[in-house]
């Protein structure tokens, strides 16, 4: 390179210099697109506050919607889908809890890695389902023989969280020191004594983490809910396996795609009660998750 | 407890002890067993839920399988009315919505995956620990905001913003490309859908190669850096260059979620039924199809067709994940190998 000293030979080079320009520019590429992230999380989160809150009442909370013929009318609330919301994702957190934790413990205690891998790839194959696929697997299941109900969506929800609880729960279970299941067995403790007295309660944290996240992921699902329990009345309802019960993300699609301004208002209060209770749910996963790693010490991978 | 203490208990109460001791070994046994049998039963049930859910989407496509066959894929009508005067009534076909599914998954990769890569280089190399451990949850809770408010927002916020700034910018300055044809004033479209999964996929992509990155041995990094190279230098021929498989995987898994989308999809997309240059005009994909007209479907066919839409994006969601899988299981092999 001719450029190298040509000004003074210690100093720096026209070449150095068209490097260093380029550095600066990347850098600030990658400084920009985290940027414009968070800016867009900003917006959105923003929009929905703004527009949700001038909704947003006592009333909108604990009042069901004006039902019947009152199509595109203000006032009433969605006191019905939020009872349906929390009481379909209870449902479905039960049904997939047990098996995602049975799961997550066959993979870290008892499996082989041959036994290991038809597992791991259903799980993946799981997680990677849309899930309007599994809203179209669960009508196909439950829906077309006995109609819309809240047993279909929480089975629906279920399946879509399930691999989400086996994940979180399984990597807890491999922080758990293995020192802790070798003094166990030392002491001739047997296996089941183990995992249920040892293994289980130090990654209780965890698997309440990995709970927590699932609910929010649950709550906000839309796509499975709109196969399995979309035609609802504008009634409270706490019958699962009834009729289809009320919830929340249904009721914003529909608002959302309604000609008349105030369910659109009603989409944004809706969406904004939807998002607060997410994002609650999110930050306190994150809390507990980091106050469980450094329990068990974990590091993030960066420190590694 | 010594052996002399032991012997000197009544005989019953050392009966009793060895049955129980034998009661608690039993015990043990059968728990041993039962914890064993419940683990595996459930992971079973996550395999046989795999295969229930491929059997339920084929036999409710069957009706529509066996009356359009694989040319369902490329044949562009799609027509529930059931007069029998209509020409093609009751006859369906994918292709605008193989298409549609196709084209937005495009665009939103074409727009996510240099930011997220970007953001992954800053999250794991350039900003100081703290800031990153603001910027990486927030941009980690962006996935956490539901697609129905996505699509809200899409509607009401980012449409509106994009038809007044970029679409009339891409006209003008790529014009003569159909792609970027005239853009209407009003309606949905492509390209808003495109970029509303673009902000669903960016979190997933950032997430991964935040990780890929920080991943890369110090050794590689320093070593760069001690030659002389700046830090852009450094990333770009060690750390993209040594990722290359796992970005490639990680594309891969966004590309899966962009091809699923249905909500935020059908919101934004305008529910289209052509096929058109234009990526400014409406459109329509196989999930937001499926999110439109299923519960107001007419007839036992257009159900079999709908979910014959639901098996194609299945089969596209497998072929991905097996997919991906392969790449970053190479990429791990061969990195384990060299270091």
């Amino acid at each position: 390179m001719a450029a190298i000293g040509g000004r003074h030979p210690l100093g720096t080079s026209a070449a150095l210099h068209r490097r260093r320009r380029i550095d600066r520019l990347m850098r600030g590429s990658a400084t920009a697109a985290a940027i414009l992230a968070v800016a867009i999380l900003g917006i959105m989160i923003g929009t929905v506050v703004v527009n949700g809150a001038s909704e947003l009442s006592i009333a909108f909370l604990i009042k069901d919607p004006p039902g019947g013929s009152l199509v595109g009318v203000a006032g009433g609330g969605i006191a019905n889908a939020i009872v349906g919301s929390a009481l379909l994702v209870v449902v479905a957190t039960a049904i997939a809890l047990p098996v995602g934790v049975l799961i997550a413990v066959y993979l870290t205690e008892f499996s082989t890695p041959r036994t290991a891998r038809p597992i791991r790839m259903a799980l993946d194959l799981l997680n990677g389902l849309p899930t309007i696929v599994t809203g179209i697997f669960v009508f196909g299941l439950l829906v077309a023989s006995h109609g819309q109900s809240g047993i279909a969506a929480s089975v629906a929800l279920a399946v879509v969280i399930l691999p989400l609880i086996t994940r979180t729960t399984q990597e807890i279970l491999l922080l758990v020191p293995k020192e802790l299941r070798d003094a166990a067995h030392a002491l001739g403790v047997s296996r089941w004594r183990t995992i249920a007295g040892v293994v289980l309660p130090g990654a209780l944290g965890g698997i309440l983490t990995g709970v927590v996240l699932a609910v929010a992921r649950a709550a906000g699902e839309t796509a499975p809910l709109l196969l399995t329990d979309s035609i609802f009345s504008a009634r409270t309802s706490i019958n699962v396996f009834g009729a289809a019960i009320p919830n929340i993300p249904i009721d914003i699609f529909s608002y959302s795609e309604s000609p008349f301004p105030a369910e659109h208002a009603k989409a944004w209060g809706a969406a904004l009660v939807l998002i607060a209770m997410i994002l609650l749910g999110n930050l306190t996963a994150r809390a507990m998750l980091s106050r469980q790693r450094r329990r068990l010490g974990w590091m993030p991978t960066s420190q590694r | 407890m010594s052996r002399r203490e032991n012997t000197a208990l009544p005989r019953e109460v050392v009966e009793i002890g060895v049955v129980a001791g034998g009661l608690r070994r039993m015990v043990d046994r059968m728990g041993d067993r039962v914890a064993f049998g419940a683990a595996a039963l459930a992971s079973l049930a996550a395999v046989a839920l795999i295969a229930l859910v491929i059997d339920r989407v084929v036999s409710g496509a069957m009706p529509s399988i066996s009356r359009f066959g694989i040319g369902f894929l490329w044949q562009t009508t799609w027509n529930p009315s059931l007069s029998s005067g209509v020409r093609d009534s009751n006859v369906y076909g994918a292709g605008v919505l193989v298409y549609g599914t196709v084209v937005t998954s495009a665009i939103a990769l074409v727009i996510s995956v240099p930011l997220g890569v970007a953001i992954g280089v800053y999250l794991s190399l350039l900003s100081s620990g703290r800031l990153a451990g603001v910027v990486g949850p927030l941009v980690e809770l962006l996935a956490a905001v539901p697609s129905v408010i996505v699509g809200l927002w899409g509607i009401v916020v980012l449409a509106p913003a994009l038809h007044s700034t970029i679409d009339p910018a891409l006209h003008a300055a790529l014009g003569w490309l159909p792609i970027f044809g005239k853009p209407g004033t009003t309606g949905l479209g492509i390209f808003d859908a495109g970029v509303v999964l673009a902000i669903m996929v960016l979190p997933i992509l950032a997430a991964i190669t935040r990780d890929l990155f920080a991943n890369v041995p110090r050794e590689l990094k320093d070593g760069a850096l001690a030659l002389g190279a700046t830090r852009w230098e450094m990333i770009r021929g060690v750390v993209l260059d040594s990722t290359r498989s796992g970005i490639v995987a990680a594309t891969i898994l966004g590309l899966a979620r962009a091809l699923g989308e249905a909500i935020a999809v059908t919101q934004t997309i305008g529910a289209g039924t052509a096929i058109h240059a234009s990526l400014f005009a409406s459109g329509d994909t196989l999930g937001s199809r499926i999110a439109e007209q299923f519960i107001g479907a007419v007839s036992k066919l257009q159900i079999a067709s709908l979910f014959y839409c639901a098996l194609i994006l299945l089969v596209m969601e497998f072929l991905a994940s097996i997919g991906a899988q392969l790449i970053a299981g190479r990429s791990v092999r061969v990195r384990g190998a060299v270091i």
